[in-house]
């Protein structure tokens, strides 16, 4: 499997390591009235598709930059790459 | 008064030499390493900075080799300066004074070692040892690659035939005996 690193180009996924699904860039509010079931939630419980996913890959041996890969799991297919913190404030993080 | 001897990242009182007739590798003691990383918001500045210290920002992927200080790219918005040691042992001091609050400056003399591997058979070495594609490399090339389990720097220099490695210090053994191993087997 080659993941296309948006920065350096494609490179093999064995210079990569995967965490999971990138639903983990959105940390609940622990100030929210619902945090205890929140955070119950965003450690737990997760989609487990046949198909389109977004997960989190980490070049750990490379730039060490974590992307979001939007991967089909049925056929390995990879059909976006992204640098994780552009996704993280385009979500409102790390602002 | 402590009477203290310096020793080089092998251990030796001078920078070990492997002469083969094809390459040399060559353990280079003489470099002063600092890594800059631009601070969230100040990325203009620091990048303004780095081009008057090196004449130009390196690009994902590429050194610039300027003279005295040179400097690759590590990751987004960080690189790692080099300069001589004999000249710039306080090349971290010196770099947060020129950056000030825009990058945080973190002394790395300390944490590498540097093979020079000089010679017509350093592509088919550099191939045995890591994935990078070393035949279509320029100089300039820098990048991040794991040789022998170790997370290394290549960067391709102006000489056609030189590479230099950087590698973890605390390992220097194990990628001494990897490039040395490598050498052996093209010979």
């Amino acid at each position: 499997m080659i993941i296309d690193h948006p920065l350096l180009g494609p490179r093999d996924a064995a210079e990569f390591t995967y965490l999971g699904d990138a639903k983990l860039i959105d940390r609940p509010d622990w100030q929210s009235e619902t945090a205890a079931k929140d955070f119950y939630e965003y450690g737990y419980l997760r989609d487990n598709p046949a198909g389109w996913h977004q997960e989190l890959w980490f070049h750990e041996a490379g730039d060490r930059s974590w992307l979001v890969v939007t991967r089909n799991t049925v056929t390995h297919e990879i059909s976006k790459v992204e640098m994780a913190r552009d996704v993280a404030r385009a979500r409102g993080r790390s602002k | 008064m402590h009477d203290l001897q310096p020793m080089t990242a092998l251990g030796g009182d001078a920078p070990q030499v492997d002469t083969f007739d094809h390459v040399t590798i060559t353990e280079n003691d003489g470099l002063a390493l600092a890594s800059v990383a631009a601070r969230m918001g100040h990325e203009k500045t620091c990048h303004t900075t780095l081009k008057k210290l090196l004449g130009a920002v390196p690009e994902p992927g590429k050194a610039v080799l300027h003279d005295p200080e040179a400097g690759f790219w590590m990751g987004p918005d960080q690189w790692m300066i080099g300069a001589p040691r004999e000249t710039h042992e306080l090349l971290a001091d010196h770099l947060k004074e020129r950056f000030g609050d825009t990058a945080s400056i973190t002394e790395q003399t300390g944490a590498w070692v540097c093979f020079d591997v000089i010679g017509p058979a350093m592509p088919d070495i550099c191939e045995r040892l890591c994935a990078v594609p070393i035949r279509r490399m320029t100089a300039g090339d820098a990048q991040r690659t794991m040789i022998h389990q170790l997370g290394c720097f290549v960067i391709r220099r102006d000489n056609p035939e030189h590479i230099r490695i950087l590698g973890p210090r605390a390992s220097a053994g194990s990628l001494h005996h990897a490039l040395i191993t490598a050498a052996h087997s093209v010979a």
